[in-house]
């Protein structure tokens, strides 16, 4: 799982940002850049990504872990794609027995791979540089999010590290009972079913527990809820959004430019 | 300030027959310090929940009448404020102020004025951090000290507090009273459920005794309703002070060892440790929090794989098995020899009903129908379950999940039983019947660990005591 909690430099220029606006610039970018098929578009795009990481405070060290396994998930694909997609038109690069490798095919396939790390790299960013407490701020701020939908979210966020203690807490009180499935796969997905089950059943329970406690100090009371932690949505914030927008419609016009550009409609 | 006033007062869960709480008539005036007592079953939860106004009026039947200075207490929530039992799910936010913050956010409080106002509330309760610290990064007694800062922020008339320290080890329980005791003015209400009433009692100057069902039975200054009901209440499972406990030393001297660890440990959760475990014995293992007890009793009962050092299984224990750690038995042949009673009951709960819960065991180590109905029957009775044997497990009482979870672990007839933390939370009545199965195991031969910070069970029952020191201050 991609790790989600925080590990910028938080005073770094853009990591300092409205959560909101980075939110939105990281949409924006991702967005724009699928429009393209083509992998000129991404690689410059992905380069535009990794120069401005120093503005966000994250070192390439740091992004490489986070990121690593949507890496492992490229490199999965780029192979897959190379030996087995049906296109085979082009040059033919290499080829043993059954396997043949054209042009063609690894044109496409690095497009696709590029284009999913350019598109997620930005999501990426932004969660390693927000806090999750700000970013549900600033959407009931900035974005005019229902707090009873962002706060209960952010609570119920802080309770998901608990579910691996508590399934793991579960599978060894199943085998204290006796109950294991042994080496038969049939008994170890229905075991995998009831534990599972098992853990919903108590998540629901705990989450209950939280809304009765948060509901006490008056979630529910209807009253207009007043911010303890101000986030501000400054001139700053707007230029970050149509900076991505900018710098996205650069990645694409370069494509264009060198004649490499397949909109993905038409 | 806050008065309560309760006529006839009653309650009834939706789907359920029998009421929760029932013909209370009671009214507590501004400033007063309340003691609700009562044995397991008396509605002192439900009573408190309808004070913070927290039974929704679909939620179940309503008799009588409850007021919060005249109001109904869903229109009086401002002037409520309430801590419950488990602190991990009462922490809303990831930092500490926040989650003082969140309340006074609630109510509409300018934005100026909240974090004076949580700063103020944390010193109030004594807590010794910065408030950027992570909610994570308490432990039980201080997340309870949280607790109750952000629902003093709040400014209560009245504050409720529903077994505040049930689920804290000696030291946490002692942090959240001592911030209790210094956080109260003469302006609030309390309103406190506890079962210890020894701990309890400097914090108030009346109690109240609920009797299931049947209203209010007594209601006074402590001296006098424990002078006239302390010893009726003491049976019926109260912790009243000077009412001594039984005591179970053992009855012969230890038979043959069970189980032996060398230089067993679980880095960084546990230090390596020597131990044996013995047949005819209870042996406690003490220790702070952190030193790693918990992970010892999994350890021992064949749940987790060691890290370091060896656990082995004697003849005594596992028969011809003693070549394979236990940890590598299956699971069967693991319920039949060491029996494993978790610190949260409801983890131990696999079916829907009582009846199959205490059936599943002998049923997968192979036993015929017949004698799994015979034990499932004797446990039933021995426990005094009978009556719920129906019942889904997750709707049974403290006391209840806790005797069905030791019965669990019994059925299988295991040589070895591990308990970890089995006292927490329970009432007198349980906490004795509990004493007295252990130590009729032991006398019958069984081993019995127990992993535990209650000094009076220990004193009660333990033949042998192991103390755990935290594994980072070991060289």
């Amino acid at each position: 799982m991609i790790g989600l909690e925080p590990v910028a430099t938080p005073g770094a220029p853009l990591a300092r940002r409205n959560p909101v606006a980075k939110l939105a610039a990281g949409l924006v970018f991702s967005f724009l850049l699928v429009a393209s098929l083509d992998p000129v578009a991404p690689a410059v795009a992905i380069a535009i990504e990794l120069a401005l990481l120093p503005l966000f405070g994250i070192r390439y060290r740091v992004l490489a872990r986070r990121a690593l396994p949507l890496l492992a998930g490229a490199v999965g694909i780029l192979v897959t794609l190379v030996l087995f997609a049906a296109d085979r038109s082009g040059r033919v690069l290499w080829a043993a027995g059954p396997l043949l490798v054209t042009s063609g095919v690894l044109v496409t396939a690095l497009g696709l791979v590029l284009r999913m790390l350019a598109v997620a790299l930005p999501g990426v960013i932004v969660f390693a540089t927000t806090d999750p407490t700000d970013l549900a701020d600033a959407l009931v701020q900035n974005a005019k999010a229902p707090a009873r939908f962002a706060i209960g979210a952010l609570a119920a966020f802080r309770l998901v590290p608990l579910l691996g203690q508590e399934w793991q807490m579960l599978t060894m009180a199943r085998r204290a009972r006796g109950v294991d499935a042994g080496r038969n796969p049939l008994a170890r997905l229905r075991l995998f079913a009831a534990t599972a089950f098992a853990l919903l059943v108590g998540a629901i329970r705990r989450g209950t527990r939280l809304a009765v406690a948060m509901d006490a100090r008056g979630f529910d009371a209807g009253t207009p809820r007043t911010v303890a932690r101000r986030q501000v949505f400054r001139p700053a914030d707007w230029l970050l959004v149509a900076g991505a927008a900018a710098l996205a419609g650069g990645a694409l016009a370069v494509s264009v430019a060198l004649g490499t550009f397949r909109p993905l409609i038409g | 300030m806050a008065g309560v006033r309760l006529v006839g007062f009653g309650w009834r869960h939706a789907g359920r027959r029998a009421w929760a709480v029932r013909g209370v008539d009671l009214r507590i005036d501004h400033g007063e310090r309340v003691l609700l007592l009562g044995p397991s079953g008396a509605g002192k939860s439900t009573l408190l929940a309808a004070l913070a106004g927290l039974l929704p009026a679909d939620s179940g039947e309503q008799e009588g009448t409850v007021e919060i200075d005249g109001l109904d207490p869903a229109k009086a929530r401002e002037r409520v404020g309430t801590v419950f039992q488990d602190p991990q799910s009462q922490l809303v936010m990831a930092r500490c102020g926040d989650d003082v913050a969140f309340g006074l956010e609630n109510r509409g409080v300018p934005g100026d004025e909240i974090w004076p106002r949580v700063d103020e509330a944390l010193r109030r309760v004594g807590f010794p951090y910065h408030r950027d610290r992570p909610t994570a990064a308490l432990s039980g007694g201080e997340q309870q000290r949280l607790a109750l800062a952000g629902v003093l922020a709040l400014r209560p008339g009245l504050l409720l507090l529903d077994e505040p320290t049930a689920n804290l080890d000696p030291a946490g329980a002692d942090l959240v009273r001592t911030a209790v005791a210094g956080a109260l003015d003469p302006d609030t209400t309390l309103v406190l459920v506890e079962h210890r009433v020894a701990d309890a009692l400097p914090l108030v100057d009346r109690v109240v005794v609920l009797t299931p069902g049947g209203g209010v039975r007594a209601d006074g200054t402590p001296e006098a309703v424990f002078a006239a009901h302390g010893a009726a209440l003491a049976a019926e499972g109260v912790w009243v002070p000077g009412h001594p406990t039984v005591t179970r030393p053992a009855a012969g001297p230890p038979g043959a060892e069970l189980l032996t660890a060398d230089r067993l440990g679980l880095p960084p959760r546990l230090a390596p440790t020597d131990l044996a475990v013995r047949a005819g014995e209870a042996l406690a293992v003490l220790g702070p929090n952190g030193a790693g007890k918990s992970t010892l009793a999994l350890l021992l009962g064949g749940l987790l794989r060691p890290g370091a050092g060896r656990l082995t299984a004697t003849a005594a224990l596992a028969g011809g098995d003693t070549r394979t750690p236990p940890h590598r038995w299956r699971a069967p042949a693991l319920a039949g020899r060491i029996g494993s009673v978790f610190q949260d009951p409801e983890h131990q709960f696999v079916t829907r009903t009582v009846r199959d819960e205490l059936a599943l065991g002998p049923r997968r180590t192979g036993r015929p129908e017949p004698a799994v109905r015979a034990t499932v029957d004797e446990l039933l009775d021995r426990l005094r379950l009978t009556r719920l044997a129906g019942a889904n497990p997750y709707t049974l009482s403290g006391g209840e999940a806790r005797r069905l979870s030791v019965a669990t672990a019994l059925a299988t007839a295991p040589r070895l039983l591990i308990c970890d933390e089995p006292t927490f939370g329970q009432d007198r009545r349980t906490w004795g019947e509990l004493v007295d199965l252990f130590a009729d195991l032991r006398d019958a031969g069984h081993g019995v660990v127990t992993v535990t910070h209650d000094g009076d069970f220990v004193a009660a029952l333990a033949d042998r005591t192991v103390t755990l020191r935290p594994a980072r201050e070991q060289p």
